[in-house]
């Protein structure tokens, strides 16, 4: 017999003695080595290390390969960063910014969710392929094609605010010819297509999340609660949101981790690291350390700031999961 | 009524899920003249490949085109691929089939170390690829993408690993099978598919990844695509044309992977939240 064919139920039911389980309690650890060796190699050392890095003035590249010293700052990055007015903005940023994307994927990933659940099959096989597009599109790419959209002069935006009637577009936006208006350039306009550009990349794993929770839901609740003449919006919250609601916990955390850290479409939308009143803190930590000149300290000070943020979300989000991994 | 209501919502939605998709490729197959005309038109009225061909044949920079963006992506993947799979079967066996001290340990440093912002070990990964020599190497990258990937892999091939009935591996034993190979001949053959879909989460997260890529290759010839996209296209005056033709053939594996797999995404990241 091997412990390769017992399961961790029967393991822990029967009481092997002491010697046996000597002789091949190393095997487990032996698989496990590889994984750890990685994850603490390349995860976990660089996290204690940007915490390191924080604390030192590091401004040249060639103090990382150790060429030269490496003056001790202290706090000094830290005390920077939080006595500069511009650390305001950007934490305004990234807090508004996760916000709002939260929010607004949330509600239209559980409308669609909702809605997918009401669907004819057919129709909703159909609906669920093309949300299904919208997820597996790389942020890279989904992010190239709606700037595409949005282009100045030949963008299908433009075109249709082109195409409004003139009075209409003039009363509205004091505007009748778009062509050329830049639509990155004022920030507030800049954070409304990245929302646009973040929702439409996340909502479909919130509507797919939804569904499956509606299906493991009995439907003769609903049914009946229907019948009894309750609106949509009581069924829904009367029944739907208390029955889903650790799914719901689930979703809201990931979000909020993953919309606290969105660097991707940022970069590509803005083009770079220079667009500095739309910054929000993953894009500031990278461009205080590598736009030139390199202040690796001070982007490591702000990674540091952006992680203890996550750290406490991850907090309930690991607590969430452990409880219902607990419960089944 | 409130049906016709109901299919009107979802038709809606899927025109705005669907729409980038589909504007991508069709912008790709337009003739130049067609994409730069005052009114856009819905299909391309003269489809042509030229696009594909000027991005696939012509260089970008002397010697450098982007067929060779498109290996340097496929190798840094592919690698990554093959290194995480073996290493996350490996301790996905010893998750699934043993009960040891650290198991719980372990299992919930996989959940927090999946809740790191990469984003902020930019830095001192900069620091130890640089320390390491390996700057401006595509190994620097498949070294990180490794690291990333590695967690998940493990959590959900976990789950493939406990799926395989024990009895057969027991019905191995007895007939006289080694520990090496009941797992090569039993455990091994039942846990490919599990391992093909886990393969493919990992072969996404490295192909799609911009940042490290960004940060970690200086000399173009070793762009992979997302660096070399954001890099050629990202300037004013663009010409749409390529980019989207670049951007679909960079965007249909990832897509077509990602439908294979979509089911498995769910159940990994709201880990038991849903009961059935």
């Amino acid at each position: 017999m091997t412990t390769l064919t017992e399961g961790p139920e029967t393991a822990a039911a029967r009481e092997t003695p002491a010697r046996r389980r000597r002789r091949v309690d190393r095997l487990p650890y032996l698989l496990l080595l590889p994984a750890l060796l990685i994850i603490g190699v390349l995860l976990l050392w660089p996290l204690g290390q940007v915490v390191v890095m924080s604390f030192f003035r590091l401004n040249n590249v060639r103090q990382l390969r150790g060429d030269r010293d490496w003056p001790w700052v202290g706090l000094g990055n830290y005390t920077d960063i939080l006595s500069d007015p511009f650390f305001l903005t950007v934490l305004r940023n990234t807090v508004l910014f996760a916000a709002a994307n939260v929010l607004l994927t949330m509600v239209l990933g559980t409308l669609v969710g909702l809605l997918l659940n009401r669907l004819g099959r057919k129709m909703a096989t159909f609906v669920a392929s093309c949300v299904m597009l919208a997820w597996a599109t790389p942020a890279l790419t989904g992010t190239i094609v709606w700037k595409w959209i949005f282009d100045d002069t030949s963008g299908l935006v433009t075109w249709l605010f082109n195409a409004l009637p003139d009075g209409l577009s003039n009363s509205l936006f004091g505007r009748s010819d778009w062509t050329g208006y830049g639509w990155f350039n004022a920030p507030l306009m800049f954070f409304a297509i990245l929302t646009l550009v973040v929702v439409w990349h996340s909502f479909p794993f919130i509507a797919v999340s939804v569904l499956a929770g509606l299906k493991s839901v009995p439907s003769e609740l609903h049914e009946a609660a229907r019948v009894d003449g309750a609106s949509p919006w009581r069924v829904f919250w009367k029944i739907t949101f208390p029955l889903l609601r650790p799914v719901f916990g689930i979703l809201i955390v990931l979000s909020t981790i993953w919309d606290f850290k969105v660097f991707t479409q940022q970069f590509v939308l803005a083009g770079g690291t220079q667009d500095r009143p739309t910054f929000m803190l993953a894009i500031y930590s990278y461009a205080e350390a590598f736009s030139p000149p390199p202040k690796y300290g001070l982007g490591a000070a702000i990674a540091v700031i952006l992680t203890l943020i996550l750290l406490v979300v991850t907090g309930f989000y690991v607590r969430m999961v452990l409880r219902q991994e607990d419960e089944t | 009524m409130k049906k016709v209501a109901l299919n009107a919502a979802g038709l809606l939605v899927a025109l705005f899920a669907a729409f980038p998709v589909y504007w991508m490729i069709s912008t790709s197959l337009k003739p130049s003249n067609e994409i730069f005309s005052a009114t856009p038109q819905p299909v391309p009225t003269h489809p042509t490949l030229a696009h594909y061909r000027e991005i696939l044949t012509g260089n970008l920079i002397p010697g450098v085109s982007f067929f060779d963006f498109f290996v340097n992506s496929a190798l840094v993947a592919v690698s990554t691929v093959v290194l995480s799979g073996l290493v996350a079967l490996l301790a996905a066996t010893a998750v699934a089939r043993f009960r040891f001290r650290l198991r719980t340990s372990f299992l919930i440093m996989l959940l927090v170390v999946q809740m790191i912002p990469l984003e902020a070990l930019v830095i001192p990964l900069f620091l130890m690829i640089q320390r390491l020599g390996l700057y401006n190497t595509l190994p620097s990258l498949i070294l990180t993408y490794l690291g990333f990937s590695l967690p998940f892999a493990v959590w959900m091939l976990r789950g493939f690993v406990a799926a395989v009935p024990k009895e057969l591996e027991e019905a191995a034993a007895i007939d006289g099978a080694s520990r090496a190979q009941t797992f090569r001949r039993v455990l091994f053959p039942l846990v490919a598919p599990g391992l093909v879909a886990t393969s493919i989460f990992s072969f996404i997260t490295a192909w799609n990844e911009l940042i490290f890529a960004l940060t970690f290759i200086n000399d173009q010839g070793s762009y992979t695509l997302p660096v070399a996209m954001t890099f050629f296209f990202g300037r004013d005056d663009t010409n749409w044309g390529p980019v989207m033709a670049a951007s679909t053939l960079f965007t249909l594996p990832v897509i077509i992977f990602f439908l294979l797999v979509q089911r498995r995404m769910v159940s990994g990241l709201v880990a038991g939240a849903v009961k059935g």
